[in-house]
């Protein structure tokens, strides 16, 4: 009994491996798909990160465009939110990481070390999973930025700054009564557009937004997937969300990460109705994940 | 006890019927165990600790009845040293007065009432440990909510140990308010707020040479302001910025090593400070004024203050890095990605956050200074001077106290009824400086949740 249950196995075993996802996962050398556009804004090659002894991710490179919105999926813990990370720089506060690779915006290498990191993170912005106002006035949160960097010579211009993100990030009719409470006291919604509104204060090229909606009902998500929509002619914009739909309706191409490895990326209409890769295919039609 | 336990236990296993089915009890059968020990324990020690705290005085009474009427007739205070005699003898001490065969007697029985008592206690309490078991022993049975009774005593038992600390802390205040009000009987209550003199010297004897006593408590409150000011000089910026540095800058290892470090200061016991203060820094900063041409007494309120912030600096640093840790991640991240740098992120987002929880420990270290004796004892100097120069000596509050109780005194004097009304004085201002350091740092923890 036994040693036919060995046998089974073993002739078993490279049938196996031909069809599972490890394997093919393996076989996979790169990814597929068209990494490069013609006007990038941000260009990555072959970018690895480290946390630790963790290998976080492997050999991911990726253009973001100008004027696009590039949405990254994937199943949780896949590198998606550490790749964004790296966008930015805001890696550098986690201890223990270590990212190698070409990352470029606008042509110069984000990396360098002659490159100072807080102009970078006024270019490149970015907005967090869960809302994070500053427990200051709505007025405050929005002028911080602006404050912080001398942006501004006037409190007349500060006012300016501060009602155009407001009215960007669609929050200004809901608030322009109240600028002066408490920024925490706004609902999930109006916090996480504060927040947008906080980021575009300072003008940046790039935003990235890690989850922007996962903490919010429908209706703020579709007030907010109408506003990226909206911020795309002005920004870049790279996105991580959970949600496929969600990548589906804001998003002009798809990056799906696997396991720390970028599978597929291409234009979000082909990603979503016909994938190249098996992978990508499982993972949209919900065969795992 | 034990016994009972195991017994209590074996029976609900046995009327579950065995080991197999203990699931048909209500509760688990350590619960059993631990109700029939309870039945056997609590009553009997319950019925101890009366037995010994009223032994003395039943003895006693029944004592007084065995002696003769002559005796009986005498006053309290007579009887009572006839009494002590009696319990001395019967323990073999020395007596005091000649021993006639009366006492001799008396001495007997008092010893015999003893060794009854002594008897009877233990078989009292042993009959009730026992009865107690058997009442367990009967209740148990597979339907009886062992669970619910044993658990129902344990909150009985939590509920008195409690309340009492809050009987202690009420005791103690009614305490010192009886005694400050019998105070405000001798000297009016507004000369005493309001008073600008403190010379609590009274002359026990009407011809006696002295002072006639001035009860103003706005020197010594003077005084302890100075001294508290002086101390949160020094320690609030230095306890801030090395809370700023541990919290933000310092590396693990470093603050590994550091923070334990800073909060072996909060350790010091506050003598050993205070002969710092009388010892090396008092006559320091004495020989630095002569140096610059400055008259600094010996014992200053500088120097007592600087001691008392360097002891305070640990209770400042280590609840500032406390509530600086507790600001969000998210926040720093939030501030990070606008493009700020750390400074920028520490100075406009971090210590406004935390603010309010800086305020409250500051507020809680502000009460721990005002109550501080030992340093001002040692080096600030006994003499109530209304100054505002921290060169000069000035007394405190506690510090007065001190002298007030210290050595032999009559209870009754204003002199000593003064302490108890400084005490509640120095109470409530620390108790409402507590308040308010809770309200602020309570406001603080609704931020976030």
């Amino acid at each position: 009994m036994e040693q036919t249950m060995n046998m089974s196995k073993t002739t078993a075993e490279p049938a196996f491996d031909v069809n599972s996802s490890a394997l093919a996962d393996r076989r996979v050398d790169g990814t597929v798909g068209k990494i490069r556009v013609d006007n990038p804004r941000m260009s990555t090659t072959d970018v690895d990160v480290y946390y630790g002894d963790k290998h976080a991710i492997q050999n991911v490179s990726l253009d973001i465009g100008q004027n696009e919105v590039v949405a990254m999926i994937g199943p949780s813990g896949c590198g998606k939110s550490t790749f964004l990370r790296c966008l930015n720089r805001m890696n550098d506060t986690v201890a223990g990481c270590k990212v190698t690779g070409t990352l470029l915006l606008d042509k110069e290498d984000i990396y360098d070390p002659k490159i100072d990191v807080v102009p970078l993170r006024v270019r490149v912005g970015m907005v967090f999973q869960k809302p994070n106002p500053f427990p200051k006035s709505i007025y405050e949160n929005v002028a911080y930025g602006p404050r912080i960097h001398g942006l501004i010579t006037s409190n007349a211009d500060l006012d300016e700054i501060v009602e155009t993100s407001l009215k960007k990030a669609g929050l200004w009719e809901e608030v322009k009564d109240r600028m002066d409470q408490p920024g925490t006291g706004l609902s999930g919604g109006q916090q996480q557009r504060l927040c947008i509104a906080r980021t575009i204060a300072v003008s940046p090229e790039v935003i990235l937004m890690d989850e922007p909606c996962s903490a919010l009902d429908p209706i703020a998500t579709a007030k907010i997937e109408e506003l990226i929509d909206e911020l795309r002619e002005q920004f870049t914009i790279a996105i991580v969300t959970h949600s496929m739909q969600q990548a589906a309706r804001v998003s002009q191409r798809t990056a799906y990460f696997h396991l720390g490895k970028l599978v597929e990326v291409g234009e979000t209409n082909q990603i979503f109705t016909a994938p190249k890769h098996k992978l990508t295919e499982d993972y949209i039609t919900g065969r795992f994940g | 006890m034990a016994l009972a336990y195991q017994l209590g236990l074996k029976r609900s296993v046995a009327s579950a019927g065995g080991h197999a089915s203990i699931r048909h009890l209500h509760s688990l059968p350590s619960y059993y165990g631990a109700y029939a020990a309870l039945w056997c324990g609590l009553p009997a020690l319950l019925v101890l600790g009366f037995w010994t705290a009223f032994e003395g005085n039943i003895v006693t009474s029944v004592l007084i009845g065995y002696l003769p009427e002559a005796v009986q007739q005498t006053d309290p205070q007579r009887l009572n040293l006839i009494l002590n005699d009696i319990k001395n003898l019967a323990g073999g001490n020395i007596v005091s007065a000649n021993v006639d065969p009366a006492m001799q007697q008396a001495a007997a029985s008092y010893q015999d009432l003893l060794s009854i008592s002594a008897a009877a206690k233990t078989v009292v309490v042993l009959a009730l440990g026992i009865l107690g078991t058997l009442w367990a022993w009967k209740r148990i049975s597979p339907k009886f909510r062992a669970r619910n009774a044993v658990e129902k005593t344990v909150n009985i038992f939590l509920i008195v140990c409690s309340s009492i600390a809050i009987l202690t802390t009420l005791g103690i205040v009614l305490s010192v308010l009886f005694e400050s009000i019998r105070f405000f009987g001798k000297v009016p209550f507004m000369d005493f707020v309001f008073g600008l003199e403190w010379s609590p010297q009274t002359s026990i004897r009407a011809d006696q040479v002295g002072s006639t006593g001035a009860f103003g408590a706005i020197p010594l409150f003077a005084g302890t302001l100075l001294i508290a000011l002086i101390a949160m000089i020094v320690a609030v910026p230095i306890g801030l910025m090395s809370a700023i540095f541990m919290a933000e800058y310092a590396g693990p290892k470093f603050r590994a090593v550091a923070k334990p470090v800073l909060e072996v200061l909060a350790g010091v016991p506050t003598v050993v400070y205070g002969f710092f203060a009388a010892l090396t820094v008092a006559p320091l900063f004495r020989d630095l004024g002569d140096a610059m041409g400055l008259a600094v007494s010996s014992e200053s309120a500088l120097a007592a203050g600087a001691v008392m912030g360097i002891m305070i600096i640990p209770f400042i640093s280590s609840l500032s890095d406390d509530v600086i840790n507790a600001v969000p991640q998210s926040m720093r991240d939030g501030s990070y990605a606008l493009g700020a740098t750390k400074s920028e992120t520490v100075r406009r987002v971090i210590i406004p956050a935390a603010l309010p929880g800086i305020v409250g420990g500051i507020l809680l270290a502000v009460s721990r200074a005002i109550g501080e004796t030992m340093i001002v004892v040692m080096a600030a100097g006994l003499s109530a001077n209304l100054t505002a120069n921290p060169l000069e000596a000035v007394t405190t509050v506690t510090v007065q106290i001190v002298t007030l109780l210290v050595g032999d005194q009559e209870f009754d004097s204003a002199k000593t009824l003064a302490a108890f009304a400084l005490g509640l004085m120095l109470f409530v201002v620390t108790l409402v400086l507590n308040i308010i350091a809770l309200r602020v740092v309570r406001k603080y923890r609704e931020q976030y949740e």
